[in-house]
């Protein structure tokens, strides 16, 4: 547990990622030099030609908390967030080890759960945690691989320090962001992108499909057949899953598509029934199957879980996956990479006090005013406090919250999150930013160079989320620093 | 002892239904107080149903008619040899730690009158355990009909009333609320010979330290003994019940079981007899 001391907050004097005041990082240089040669006119004019573009593409983001029509543009903002080679190298070292970490963890936990006797994380804390599926236990996945498509947030706060703020294992979006944010930029800026060595993103789907390929149940002869399983059009990442199903070229179904014949999974197709292998699904563990999970609902399929269970087909991601995600076992995650690998972790984490601990809970509600406080089973930024930035009504609400239900928080410093330069409305200034690497794992690991930027728009804000109004760039993950041979493409 | 159990669900439905898939819960494993020599889940097509182990180490049948059909047939057919062991569960196949089973469900939530109603008990360990027995019994009047499948401890404690899947429900939230360990247990109870009311049953199992797991049956109250074959287990009904099933068309549904658990010597003299 971090040290308790009272050191006052840091100011939020952010960390920019072009360099420190004054210099300017080499892998900027270009993009700075392209800012104040071309004129405002031409760039304008871009930009609102990037509007269209995403206008037409109809990329859209449900958001909850508004009313009305809830489907929004996520902004596009056309500057581009750079990583150097080395960055990337150390960053893609980082997420390697730690998703190897987290599916061991997952393999253990639904298993021997050596973690627990060995004392490393306390049992109650697994064992009477929503996220913990006993229906998982002593079952065998391909390759004891459970998260299939990780996303891990990172945030930087210096040149070098960079930290994991959490990770995403159950069904993470955003993926379709980072393809048509390329596309995007390569489209409406050629010469500036030209002048880069920076590296591809778009086989992300082709690298997804050999993962999810590569995860068919032992019992699949031949190619097997994958499905992208989505709750439906009502879903705010309905547009990313018909997305990824078609890069891919496989059926989007939702549950009812699917039916459960002696314990084998089928989809109805124009030819009858088709038996299927995997499915990618982006429906939630509670949805899935009214005869093994919620009773009620009517979005997945009776009996999928019997099948899966059996070994028939497989889901990626696997069923139970919400415990490694989990806020509560986040702060774990460093010990889980010792005593998986052996090995010492790559990637911070954040310091992180759990409320359920009686002096981290004295801790927090002594420093409200400093501290970001979330729901261990949160996400999407909704239900966090940012105490800096929060009333005195707000936080007031927040401790009466923690001292009700303190299993259900975590705290950590607020992080003064680096900074990008990007288009206000009066003109460039620097804006948090965010980064979420995807990973994917299924014989082996791949990452696709760089992940989806998110800023957060409003100034001074820390919320990146794309449903608090945050905006996204391309990352542009460079393979050499410098200007490019004037004839690469 | 010596038991056969012959369990047949009969479905019928007003007009013919596309589709019907059922997840069953309904064989027993072998621990030291039993013993399986025969067991065997059919469906519809009386072959036998594809089965898999589930996370409690419980042996689940998977039952789906895909075509259009106005009538479906469950039947188990089984026997087992068991043996009395004071309730004690010895050499059964133990998934999850107990400390898992302290965990709380919608069903075994406990309020305030579940709270007071285990902490007012008397004794402590196996003597409190006995006492929460028999307060379930009295406080929970047996009435078939006076509640449904999701009804929740602390509804039926309110109503005063229920059903075995109630009173074990009870036992368990109240057990929790005292930081013992408990959990649900599906079965079937031989109810002695000549006895019709013969039925699917339902009690539940707390882990003390000096003993491990030990079965109480509030409804009867009594430790599980050699009449009782223990099917399935799970943290409350929904996680180990024996039968969980959808349908999809319009026609209503019209349910007759039957169960009959016999005394296999006594059936031997019966036919010898005949």
């Amino acid at each position: 547990m971090p040290d308790t001391d009272t050191t006052p907050p840091a100011p939020v004097v952010a960390f920019d990622e072009t360099g420190l005041p004054g210099e300017c990082l080499p892998q900027y240089d270009l993009i700075r030099r392209w800012l104040d040669e071309t004129p405002r006119d031409f760039i304008e004019l871009k930009r609102r030609e990037a509007e269209l573009l995403f206008r037409r593409i109809g990329i859209t983001f449900a958001v909850y908390s508004e009313g009305g029509n809830p489907e929004r543009l996520i902004p596009f903002d056309i500057i581009p967030r750079v990583l150097d080679p080395a960055e990337w190298t150390m960053m893609s070292r980082g997420l390697t080890q730690r998703v190897k970490a987290l599916n061991a963890f997952m393999r253990d936990i639904y298993h021997e759960r050596e973690i627990l006797h060995a004392g490393k994380i306390p049992a109650e804390l697994v064992l009477h945690n929503d996220g913990f599926r006993p229906e998982m236990q002593g079952f065998d996945v391909p390759h004891d691989t459970y998260a299939h498509i990780s996303g891990i947030d990172m945030v930087r706060v210096g040149p070098k320090e960079f930290f994991v703020l959490e990770d995403n294992c159950r069904t993470p979006s955003g993926v379709s962001y980072m393809l048509e944010n390329r596309e995007a930029m390569m489209r409406l800026f050629p010469d500036l992108y030209s002048r880069h060595r920076i590296a591809p993103v778009s086989h992300y789907p082709e690298e997804l499909r050999d993962t999810l390929r590569s995860v068919a149940p032992p019992n699949c002869e031949g190619e097997p057949t994958i499905v992208l399983l989505t709750p439906g059009a009502n879903n705010s990442a309905y547009y990313e899953h018909s997305f990824l199903a078609d890069e891919m070229g496989i059926e989007l179904v939702e549950g009812v598509d699917l039916v459960i014949d002696e314990n084998i999974v089928y989809m109805r197709t124009t030819e009858g029934l088709r038996r299927v292998d995997v499915i990618y699904r982006r429906l939630d563990d509670d949805y899935l199957d009214p005869l093994t999970f919620l009773p009620d609902s009517l979005l997945g399929t009776p009996g999928l879980f019997n099948a899966y269970r059996s070994g028939n087909v497989t889901l990626a991601n696997a069923v139970g996956t919400g415990i490694a995600d989990d806020k509560a076992i986040y702060p774990f995650v460093p010990a889980m990479i010792k005593f998986y690998l052996g090995e010492e972790p790559i990637l911070s984490n954040v310091p992180t006090y759990r409320c359920s601990e009686k002096d981290d809970l004295a801790y927090v509600l002594e420093h409200l005013d400093a501290l970001v406080v979330k729901e261990t089973r949160g996400s999407g930024g909704y239900g966090m406090l940012v105490g800096p930035h929060a009333t005195n009504a707000e936080r007031q609400m927040f401790a009466a919250k923690l001292k009700a239900k303190p299993y259900d928080y975590i705290a950590q410093p607020t992080l003064a999150l680096s900074t990008c330069p990007t288009f206000v409305e009066n003109g460039i200034a620097p804006r948090h930013v965010d980064l979420r690497p995807f990973v994917l794992s299924g014989k082996e690991i791949r990452i696709v160079p760089g992940g989806l930027t998110r800023v957060a728009l409003r100034g001074g804000s820390l919320v990146v989320n794309s449903s608090q109004g945050g905006g996204t760039k391309d990352t542009w993950v460079l393979e050499s620093v410098g200007d490019a041979e004037p004839h690469r493409r | 002892m010596r038991l056969t159990v012959r369990h047949q669900t009969s479905y019928t439905y007003s007009k013919p239904i596309t589709y019907a898939i059922q997840t069953l819960r309904l064989s027993p494993r072998p621990y030291e107080g039993l013993n399986v020599i025969a067991w065997r889940v059919r469906g519809a097509a009386r072959h036998e149903l594809p089965s898999f182990i589930d996370g409690y180490g419980n042996l689940v049948h998977c039952h789906t008619v895909n075509h259009t059909h106005d009538s479906a047939i469950v039947t188990v057919e089984g026997e087992v040899e068991t043996r009395a062991t004071d309730g004690i569960i010895r050499g059964a196949e133990e998934t999850l730690p107990p400390l898992f089973f302290l965990r709380t469900t919608r069903l075994t939530a406990v309020d305030p009158a579940i709270e007071d109603m285990a902490q007012s008990l008397p004794g402590a360990g196996f003597e409190r355990l006995l006492a929460l027995m028999h307060g379930v019994h009295a406080r929970l009047a047996y009435t078939a009909g006076s509640t449904q499948s999701n009804t929740t401890a602390a509804e039926a404690l309110k109503l005063g009333a229920g059903v075995c899947q109630d009173q074990a429900h009870l036992f368990i939230a109240a057990a929790r609320a005292l930081k013992v360990p408990a959990r649900y247990v599906g079965g079937y109870l031989w109810a002695g010979s000549g006895d019709e009311n013969q039925a699917s049953h339902a009690w539940a199992e707390a882990y003390l330290p000096e003993f491990g797991w030990i079965g109480f049956d509030p409804t009867n109250r009594t430790q599980p003994g050699e009449a009782y074959i223990r099917a399935s287990i799970g943290l409350d009904y929904w996680s180990a019940a024996p039968v969980r099933g959808v349908r999809r068309g319009e026609g209503e549904e019209a349910l007759s079981v039957k169960v009959k658990v016999k005394d296999w010597a006594a059936q031997q003299q019966q036919q010898q007899q005949q």
